[in-house]
């Protein structure tokens, strides 16, 4: 009997993962299809990709999309990391907690209306800036998250034997917390970046009109409402592969990123 | 240094971050909720209780009501898949444990607008499933499989039980191994040890996976834009509509606050949820 139900638990298991992975599987083995059909295979072709890096709209947007993630994650990392050490060394409190929450579940669309309500308001220009401005929010929030859990557990003992030594509160925060603290850092940063690159409505609705600040996100949403195309599938698979490749590297600097 | 300069240093930058440009602009939305709509789609300054009127119109009910279903439906079948997914993580050997885990997340950190047109492709006439089906001589004509609620809770589920699996799997991973092997040693068949001991240890983890998802998917925007039939799907693409197309602000923000009261209220019954847990835990 329990044999039996360990055996449907662990064909559940793995009927589990396919479910996840076929989906992206058969987006990324699409995107080498030559035909120009989006769903039949008729042969292997890199055309689609050779197509890709020789649009300017596509280029405009991967650079506005570095450019955006770049700054916001470097901002976001700076004060989310300041603000986790504060939470964690003195100022625990549920009403922070709530504040440092709530950026991750508010839904996309109301923060998204919210700053633009905000931004238009103060009669501000909206660009780049304005998405720049919008991504801390919520990047600031997952740094917290994943250099709290870093704060909890090392041994704050280290830091008292620092100051007992005579270092000076700076020092101690930059030869002892830091250096201990840096993988869950560098872990969220990298979380952070890989957000900021992804997020499609917050930056749709602070990026203003015109064609001069539209991300990748914003690109692939133009396109995808134009119909399935092999372009989309390239494009899919290099971003795809770009998260992966920041998350697999962030999973490697801290092993408990991912055990909130 | 001084305690509080020392405070300002560590806690200003970012908090003051989120204050101007997270809680000012939802207090702000929240004061536009109450004002009338100007003739050229700006605000007018008057006070009303109008957009809160209009809210509950049959029209914008029925599409609160439908968001709530597909929000509820998802819930449900996350939990239902997540569970024994999660169940069976943690009967899987303890050094295999974190990689099982990483591979049920890592999805999550791919772009939302790619993991949702992977199923346009998938459901699609001519898409995997319906192209599986046909060859298997299952289907003669291809179903309509796209552009409908059903469409919509497959990409929710497929979304969001990655959180729900973490989530469960935490509260399973609490749970004290004594109390299975007692209720073992005392003779309860499987079943009856799995829903008298180990299901209601983790009616916490259930819940906060559970709230999560209908959280996420009562306000989504992207999954019924791009999967679901119809302009007007759930309550994210009304609220889209009223700020870019209909410019009506005041009743945009209206919506928005209720999803902002149902998202508080889920969010407090779970906390409490969580807090009674923790003290029946304490008690014993």
């Amino acid at each position: 009997m329990r044999d039996r139900s360990n055996m449907g638990l662990k064909l559940h298991l793995v009927l589990f993962y396919t479910f996840l992975y076929v989906p992206i599987l058969v987006l990324m083995a699409l995107s080498f299809n030559r035909a120009g059909l989006p769903t039949v295979w008729t042969g292997f072709s890199l055309e689609w990709y050779g197509k890709l890096f020789t649009a300017d709209p596509i280029l405009l947007a991967a650079r506005n999309t570095l450019i955006v993630a770049l700054i916001s994650t470097v901002l976001a990392t700076i004060f989310g990391t300041l603000l986790a050490v504060g939470v964690e060394t003195r100022h625990n409190s549920s009403v922070l907690d709530a504040v440092l929450f709530a950026p991750m579940i508010i839904p996309d669309i109301v923060l998204a209306i919210a700053l633009l309500s905000f931004f238009t308001l103060l009669n501000m220009t909206l660009g780049l800036h304005s998405i720049i401005l919008s991504h801390v929010v919520f990047n600031i929030a997952f740094v917290v998250a994943v250099v709290r859990t870093r704060m909890r557990n090392f041994d704050h003992s280290i830091l008292e034997a620092s100051a007992d030594l005579g270092a000076s509160e700076f020092t101690t925060f930059r030869r002892i917390l830091l250096p201990a603290i840096a993988p869950g850092v560098i872990a969220g940063a990298l979380l952070s970046f890989t957000l900021s690159v992804d997020e499609f409505i917050i930056a749709f609705f602070t990026a203003g009109a015109g064609q001069s600040s539209t991300t990748l996100p914003m690109q692939i949403y133009a396109m995808i409402r134009f119909g399935v195309t092999p372009e989309i599938n390239a494009m899919a698979t290099i971003v795809m592969f770009v998260s992966f490749t920041l998350v697999f590297f962030a999973q490697r600097t801290d092993k408990e990123v991912f055990s909130r | 240094m001084t305690n509080r300069l020392k405070s300002v240093i560590l806690l200003g930058p970012g908090l003051g971050w989120l204050a101007l440009l997270m809680v000012v602009p939802c207090g702000l939305i929240f004061t536009y909720a109450f004002f009338e709509r100007g003739i050229y789609g700006g605000i007018d300054h008057v006070f009303t209780f109008e957009n809160f009127v209009r809210a509950t119109d049959p029209l914008y009910l029925g599409i609160f009501l439908r968001s709530a279903k597909i929000a509820f439906l998802t819930t449900i079948i996350a939990i239902l898949i997540a569970y024994p997914a999660a169940y069976a993580i943690t009967l899987a050997p303890r050094r295999w444990q974190t990689g099982l885990l990483i591979l049920v997340i890592l999805p999550f950190w791919s772009n939302y607008l790619i993991r949702t047109y992977a199923w346009i492709v998938m459901l699609n006439r001519e898409g995997l499933i319906n192209n599986t089906l046909q060859g298997a001589g299952l289907i003669d004509e291809p179903l309509s499989l796209l552009y409908n609620n059903f469409a919509v809770i497959v990409g929710l589920v497929y979304n969001y039980t990655p959180f729900v699996v973490l989530a469960i799997y935490s509260s399973l991973n609490r749970i004290n191994v004594e109390t299975i092997e007692a209720s073992e040693d005392l003779g309860a068949p499987a079943w009856t040890t799995f829903h008298r001991v180990i299901l209601p240890q983790t009616v916490p983890g259930i819940a906060a996976g559970g709230v999560f998802v209908f959280v996420l998917s009562i306000g989504n925007f992207i999954t019924p834009d791009l999967l679901g039939g119809g302009r007007l799907q759930m309550v994210g693409n009304l609220i889209y509509d009223q700020f870019l197309s209909a410019r009506d602000w005041p009743f945009g923000a209206t919506l928005s606050m209720f999803l902002i009261a149902i998202m508080m209220g889920l969010l407090f019954a779970q906390a409490v949820l969580a807090n009674r847990a923790a003290g029946q835990r304490g008690q014993d």
